[in-house]
């Protein structure tokens, strides 16, 4: 039986939030009234004239750097020709032969190997408006807010060869991306949009098979199924003697199936040609550099330096890097506080519980590195428990008061005095007679279980180490 | 070449009806039309640099600056139907 590869190349459109559109000085935001966030220009009224906004072009460059591509030093805009409600001009403007950047990469991990993905081009365009279909029935109505909303399109090569290749390559791309700070790469408020082609050919052949392009692929995780679906689609066709047709097909991801659109069956004809109304751009060699040079060291290189320099394991470096923020905090930490591993073991479980509960990424935590190290050290030093710090610090981020007033309101600190501690283990012995006689018996296996009794009536404010000392000693006196 | 089949899908891209009895008449107007662009096609522009503009002018931006733009009722006001804020169009079935 023949076996099948795999091919897929995925296009990302990443929306840049910029203060304002591509094209005009409506706001770039959303969440407004219908039809509130327009001017003539984004309205493609007659008469009026599109003037690149110079962040845009700025934006999209970086972008092209951070995935390692060639700057075009001269760019044109292009018109990309087709009729849809949500085109105000009957075409898009967007950048055919002359894009801002190309050839560039994108490194990934899969099953322990790196894999490089190659980048054909990135290029800057409009965004079109919304349609809803819903509210009426005999009709679909068209709010023009997101028209010319400033869009990077990404391309990748088709050198993805499965589903989970996909999956990671749109995770590489969007930390990569978010790293930048020039969109919020959310996937669920469509900042980040992704498209997959998918074609199959016999294991060996060099020739591509018919693709088709999968459409509406709202999460990662879509994107996975859906690629799975159509491949399980493709070899079914192919295997019962058809052809795969070349035609877009919409994700439900409800449903778990994709549907062929019906709407944009024309042959895709878009009749590009230069866009009479933008003079072309050029890019100084020296201003490439700038921005070069003003990238962020970014995530995959971050993480490499992270396990050479701190000493960290794969996993630590890698959870780190997911938040810009929390890995800026971590290497303020260490300055103060050697242990490394320690730091990334405080930051990796208390500090992202705290963040996951208010599903907040760092930058929304109000936390000094200061407080994070003296928590740390208080645990260290004893002064309050492991347990007794979690607490500690989801009162700091409550509150943002000082740590140590926190540990005196709230009388946190562990108790290590003998007098107060031996009561407490006099009870726990009173209340306990089996235990002790079963210790008496040689079962030594019972302290652990007076000790635990022992801290639960201290709330974990007992330091265990003098709890078991005392508790040994009176132990031998009964 | 321009013939009927040609001019049928020029006029399905630009949403053009053309009755069949016309598609004649409009085959011969657009291969007039090319063969009269075509004529440039005789002159020798090895020397002339490619250029997608007449205007020798680049780099025209705009800061990213916020202009007020229109109203709701303004931008409605050239719709031919409306509803609840939006513009109306035949439905689109995606
Ligand atoms: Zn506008």
């Amino acid at each position: 039986m023949t076996t099948f590869e795999t091919v897929i190349g995925l296009e990302v459109h990443l929306q840049l939030k910029t203060k304002t559109k591509i094209f005009c000085g409506c706001r770039n935001e959303f969440g407004h009234e219908p039809n509130t966030n327009v001017c003539p220009v984004c309205l493609g009224l007659p008469g009026t004239l599109p003037v690149l906004n110079r962040q845009v072009l700025l934006d999209g460059v970086k972008v092209g750097l951070a995935l390692n591509c060639t700057i075009n030093n001269f760019v044109k805009f292009d018109r990309k020709n087709y009729f849809y409600p949500d085109l105000p001009k009957g075409y898009q403007i967007s950048q055919f032969d002359l894009p801002i950047a190309r050839q560039g990469y994108l490194d990934i991990v899969v099953d322990g190997t790196s894999k490089r993905i190659g980048i054909t081009r990135a290029h800057l365009e409009e965004d079109a408006g919304k349609l809803v279909h819903d509210a009426v029935n005999n009709g679909s109505l068209v709010d023009y807010n997101r028209t010319g909303t400033p869009l990077v399109e990404i391309v990748s090569e088709p050198d993805l060869r499965s589903a989970q290749e996909a999956y990671e390559y749109l995770t590489a791309l969007k930390l990569t991306l978010s790293y930048l700070g020039v969109s919020d790469c959310d996937m669920e408020k469509g900042s980040l949009r992704c498209d997959a082609n998918v074609s199959i050919r016999p294991v060996g052949q060099e020739k591509l098979g018919t693709k088709t392009e999968l459409k509406n692929l709202n999460s990662f995780s879509a994107l996975k199924r859906a690629v799975e679906f159509e491949v399980t689609r493709q070899t079914g066709v192919i295997l019962s003697g058809g052809q795969v047709v070349q035609e877009t097909l919409l994700w439900n991801d409800d449903q778990g199936a994709a549907v062929a659109m019906r709407s944009k069956e024309q042959a895709h004809d878009y009749r590009y040609f230069p866009e009479p109304d933008l003079v072309p751009f050029t890019l100084e060699a020296n201003q490439v550099q700038l921005l070069r040079e003003g990238l962020p060291e970014l995530p995959y290189v971050k993480l490499a330096r992270f396990m050479a320099r701190y000493g960290l394991n794969h996993y630590d470096a890698f959870i780190l890097v997911q938040d810009q923020g929390l890995a800026s905090f971590f290497e303020v930490c260490v300055k103060a506080h050697a242990d490394a591993k320690k730091v990334a073991n405080w930051l990796i479980g208390p500090l992202m519980k705290e963040m996951n509960e208010r599903k907040k990424s760092f930058i929304g935590m109000s936390l000094t590195p200061q407080a994070m190290v003296a928590i740390i050290q208080k645990v260290e030093t004893g002064v309050i428990s492991n347990v007794i710090g979690k607490e500690v610090l989801a009162l700091v981020l409550d509150t943002g008061k000082a740590v140590d007033a926190i540990i005196e309101e709230k009388g946190l600190a562990q108790v290590s005095d003998d007098e107060a501690l031996g009561k407490v283990v006099d009870d726990i012995i009173a209340a306990n007679p089996a235990a002790v006689a079963e210790i008496k018996g040689g079962k030594t296996g019972a302290i652990g279980f007076l000790v635990g009794q022992a801290l639960k009536k201290m709330q974990g404010k007992a330091n265990p180490k003098k709890i078991n000392e005392i508790l040994s000693r009176r132990l031998q006196d009964v | 070449m321009v013939d009927d089949k040609t001019v049928r899908y020029i006029a399905a891209l630009a949403r053009l009806h053309i009755e069949a009895a016309d598609e004649g008449k409009f085959a011969r107007e657009l291969e007039a039309i090319l063969h009269y662009v075509e004529k440039l096609g005789v002159l020798d522009v090895t020397a002339v640099k490619p250029t997608s503009h007449v205007l020798d002018v680049e780099n025209v931006f705009r800061d990213d600056a916020v202009k007020p733009g229109l109203s709701q009722e303004q931008a409605l006001a050239f719709s031919v139907d409306k509803l609840n804020g939006s513009y109306k169009v035949p439905r689109v079935i995606e």
